[in-house]
């Protein structure tokens, strides 16, 4: 009876956000050190080498880093778009289907559009895909407001719903005939793709994305509407006392997330990869969700986020190649390092307690 | 004297940087009841809550009929024959009484509730409780609900039982009825602490007072030998006078009338059954009733924010004229330029936002003022700094989040935040519920000053004896039903609490 429990947990209050970034860093480097001994222990491969090797996936040629910034910025805009639905206690998880839509009504206008000159047809195809993607999003919205439907589910549900379409649209754009899949749009004549600005490809994919993550940082941070957001996602009935409309905020809300998520549909398919499959947003609207999850939906943070998954893919698939290692293996690594990340979230809410250095206090 | 039963000495508790209790010392005998007394945030209810292990203590020793002990969960506590009822009770709604009472106690494959039932009603009948084992938890009053609780931890043998703050939502005469089970178990040698902030509560119940100020342990003393005053100089530090102000209305005139009103709730069940009566300015309406009664949806209807089924609302302008406020929301009736002050019951789940700072809680008020798309904080800044400095709010920052500040404190700045808009009708439910002493007076002095300078104040308060000495008027619902409204300065907490259970007091009155 007369014992202490061993270890105890205790909140803590107040963390110096110094102090949360030195455990964070110290999570991932206790993540790598355990990726070492594994990668050591079962494949005999020196751990510095893969790890160099990983960089070099990322980073050894001008074109890679090129590679490793648009999908980084393509993470980002997602995230960037889940930020204010989040933001309002709205889990968006539908932003894969927003990017699918995004990006057929993309596709649609670089087919049907394409004798437009090039700024215009570029910012039709801008409003199409958002617009479709802010469809995608009002959809689950309306419900949600009007008779209180979980929007977890319904957002899911309209993935696949989209991904329905998506497979609809490659059999009737089918290119070539027989190939079941679009194959590069405008292969030759490159209307619709992203003009190359300072000779580089993916500059504008930059420069958007970097618009929006601006944006709706001073969005959410200092508008009005970002305050409505930030009520209603802490307290529905807050946001009633006061007088906001919470349907209208709600409904307004998801139009922009989805909006955006339509947008980054247009980055992916105008900007990168100039096709439209059902792998166009390849689990990409997934991963936002953790981008914006471990940024806490603060849009700067999201692109160290971003920039972090994206390498850690990189580097991944790299080792597999270079190595022959199964790309199961790299996964392995790219999961404990993000086990690593998320559960360091715990000791900088949590300290732990042991019994010996509870007895030295009371001495 | 005897061997205490439990003392504690040198209990430690922090919570991250707070520090909750600082090496306490406390001793806890049978055949007596103690009365814990201290502010908010004193730490009165951390050290309880150590007893009966629902937390564990940084430092410090326990020691249980004098063998140190270690209580390491609530199951640890009820071996050692300590309970506690929690202020919040933790029942099973969907449950029975007898059912709540056995659950999670060990026993065999097949429940005899026979045999339970009969064990409860000798407990019952040892203590002079009033239930009934097979009774539902959903079909009981908030005083029956705590017999089950406190029958619950007798059940398990508990011979030292800790009550956190038992009063604070039963009637005057729920609580004699309460007060004559304690002083039974008294009776019976068994020990009994008590949480309170009601004085007069701890001179009728209490053998004994212990002081707590700021997590520390003051003193203690025999109830006898002490006075009000003494005990009040003790919890806050320094004098403080105890009395309410009650100046004259000055030159009353109708600002509110309410008549007929019928509110359902989303469940059909008539909440609020042809409600009539009128607020005056510079006046405050008191409004008394058994907790459920119809109190919430009153004023949510005022606000705009309940459903109304039929009845008028209409608000009396100086200049405007009448203009009636049903199937407005709040944003309209603002709009309409009437400003109305409403301290929501639920103060960090409605009036505040717990997870934001004290500028953007004053924000919640001024976010739509002007043209511009981004808010304006430097306003609310402001207007966050004078409230803590004129209604001496105890907060590190203002970029403290409201939810770290103590009940006390969250209430001064809803107050604040809702009296600085220069309001024509206030509207508070629960003012003081939870404050200690010397902030309950401080909420009673601002309410004042607001009738003073001419704002209507609708009062929702529970404590009687507050209410006969603050209001002017004081209107009684019974069920959703004006049971009858009284001059404050001609009745008596005894008229008020009959009226409160039954319409229009005693039989022919």
């Amino acid at each position: 009876m007369n014992k202490e429990p061993f270890i105890r947990i205790s909140r803590r209050d107040d963390l110096p956000i110094w102090k949360a970034w030195l455990i964070r860093i110290a999570a991932v480097i206790i993540s790598l050190i355990l990726c070492g001994i594994i990668i050591y222990g079962l494949v005999k491969l020196n751990p510095l080498k893969v790890y160099i090797t990983m960089w070099q996936g990322a980073f050894s040629t001008e074109k890679r880093c090129w590679i490793t910034i648009r999908d980084c910025m393509m993470l980002l805009c997602i995230g960037v778009g889940l930020a204010p639905a989040f933001r309002m206690r709205f889990w968006n998880i539908g932003a894969e289907g927003q990017i699918l839509v995004g990006g057929i009504a993309t596709a649609a206008c670089m087919l049907y559009f394409k004798s437009l000159p090039t700024p215009l047809l570029l910012l039709v195809m801008l409003i199409a895909s958002v617009t479709a993607g802010a469809l995608w999003g009002l959809v689950p919205a309306l419900f949600k407001a009007r008779w209180e439907t979980n929007e977890t589910l319904f957002t899911l549900m309209m993935n696949y719903i989209a991904i329905q379409l998506t497979s609809f649209f490659v059999s009737k754009w089918e290119n070539p005939y027989g190939s079941n899949s679009v194959g590069i749009i405008n292969r030759t004549s490159q209307e619709g793709w992203f003009p190359s600005i300072f000779g580089q490809q993916y500059l504008l994919n930059v420069i958007i994305v970097m618009a929006l993550t601006i944006g709706m940082f001073v969005y959410l941070k200092y508008s009005k509407h970002g305050y409505e957001i930030a009520v209603t996602g802490e307290s529905e009935r807050t946001a009633r006392y006061i007088g906001i409309n919470v349907r209208r905020t709600i409904i307004r809300t998801m139009l922009l997330s989805g909006g955006i998520c339509g947008l980054a549909g247009f980055v992916a398919v105008a900007g990168a990869s100039h096709t439209i499959s059902t792998s166009t947003a390849g689990g990409r609207g997934f991963t936002a969700i953790i981008v914006a999850w471990l940024a806490k939906f603060n849009t700067f943070v999201m692109i160290l986020v971003a920039l972090l998954l994206v390498v850690l893919e990189k580097g991944a698939a790299e080792i597999a190649s270079i190595y022959s290692l199964s790309e199961y293996a790299s996964q392995m690594i790219e999961g404990i390092i993000l086990f690593f990340i998320l559960g360091s979230e715990f000791f900088i809410n949590y300290r732990l307690i042991f019994r010996s250095k509870a007895k030295e206090v009371q001495a | 004297m005897n061997e205490p039963a439990v003392s504690m000495r040198d209990i430690s508790k922090t919570f991250g940087t707070v520090v909750a209790n600082d090496k306490v010392w406390l001793d806890i005998y049978r055949g007596e009841v103690l009365a814990l007394l201290g502010e908010n945030g004193s730490g009165k209810t951390t050290l309880m809550n150590m007893l009966s292990g629902i937390y564990y203590p940084d430092s410090g020793q326990i020691t249980v009929d004098g063998r140190e002990v270690s209580i390491r969960s609530p199951k640890d506590a009820f071996d050692l024959g300590i309970g506690m009822i929690h202020q919040h009770f933790k029942l099973v709604d969907v449950l029975t009484a007898a059912e709540n009472i056995i659950l999670g106690l060990p026993g065999k494959g097949r429940l005899d509730m026979k045999a339970v039932a009969a064990k409860i009603r000798s407990i019952c009948d040892l203590y002079g409780f009033d239930i009934d084992p097979n009774q539902k938890i959903y079909d009981m009053s908030v005083s029956q609900k705590q017999t089950v609780e406190i029958v619950k931890v007798l059940y398990r043998g508990a011979d030292i039982l800790i009550l956190d703050e038992p009063t604070a939502v039963l009637t005057p005469q729920e609580t004699d009825k309460l007060f004559n089970v304690l002083r039974n178990m008294r009776n019976d040698n068994k020990a009994v602490v008590i949480i309170t902030h009601k004085l007069h509560e701890v001179e009728e119940i209490s053998d004994r007072v212990a002081v707590l100020r700021h997590g520390a342990f003051v003193g203690d003393m025999l109830t006898k030998d002490t006075t009000p005053s003494e005990m009040t100089n003790m919890m806050v530090g320094h004098p403080v006078s105890l009395n309410i102000v009650r100046p004259e209305p000055e030159n009353p005139r109708p600002r509110l009338t309410v008549e007929g009103l019928t509110v359902r709730d989303a469940d059909g069940i008539v909440r609020l059954d042809h409600v009539s009566f009128t607020a005056n300015s510079g006046e405050i309406l008191g409004i008394a009733g058994v907790s459920g009664s119809g109190q919430k949806e009153l004023l949510e209807a005022i606000a705009g924010l309940q459903h109304v089924e039929s009845g008028s609302i209409t608000y009396l302008d100086d200049q405007k004229g009448p203009e009636s406020l049903i199937g407005k929301n709040p944003l309209e009736i603002s709009r309409m330029g009437v400003t109305l002050s409403f301290v929501p019951e639920d103060r960090l789940g409605m009036g505040l936002v717990g997870a934001m700072d004290l500028t953007d809680n004053m924000l919640l008020r001024s976010f739509r003022k002007g043209r511009s798309l981004f808010a304006d904080r430097k306003t609310p800044h402001r207007l966050a700094e004078r409230v803590v400095h004129d209604l001496d709010v105890n907060t590190p920052s203002i970029d403290t989040q409201v939810r770290k500040l103590s009940g006390g404190n969250v209430q001064k700045v809803l107050v604040g935040r809702e009296i600085s808009s220069a309001p024509t009708v206030l509207m508070t439910a629960y003012a003081v519920r939870g404050l200690d002493i010397n902030s309950s007076y401080t909420i009673y002095d601002l309410i004042t000053k607001q009738k003073q300078q001419g704002v209507a104040v609708i009062y929702v308060g529970e404590d009687l004896d507050v209410l006969v000495e603050l209001c002017d008027r004081i209107l009684v619902l019974c069920g959703g039903r004006v049971s009858g409204i009284v001059d404050g300065r001609n009745t008596s907490k005894r008229e008020v609490g009959l009226m409160m259970t039954k319409l229009g007091g005693e039989a022919g009155k």
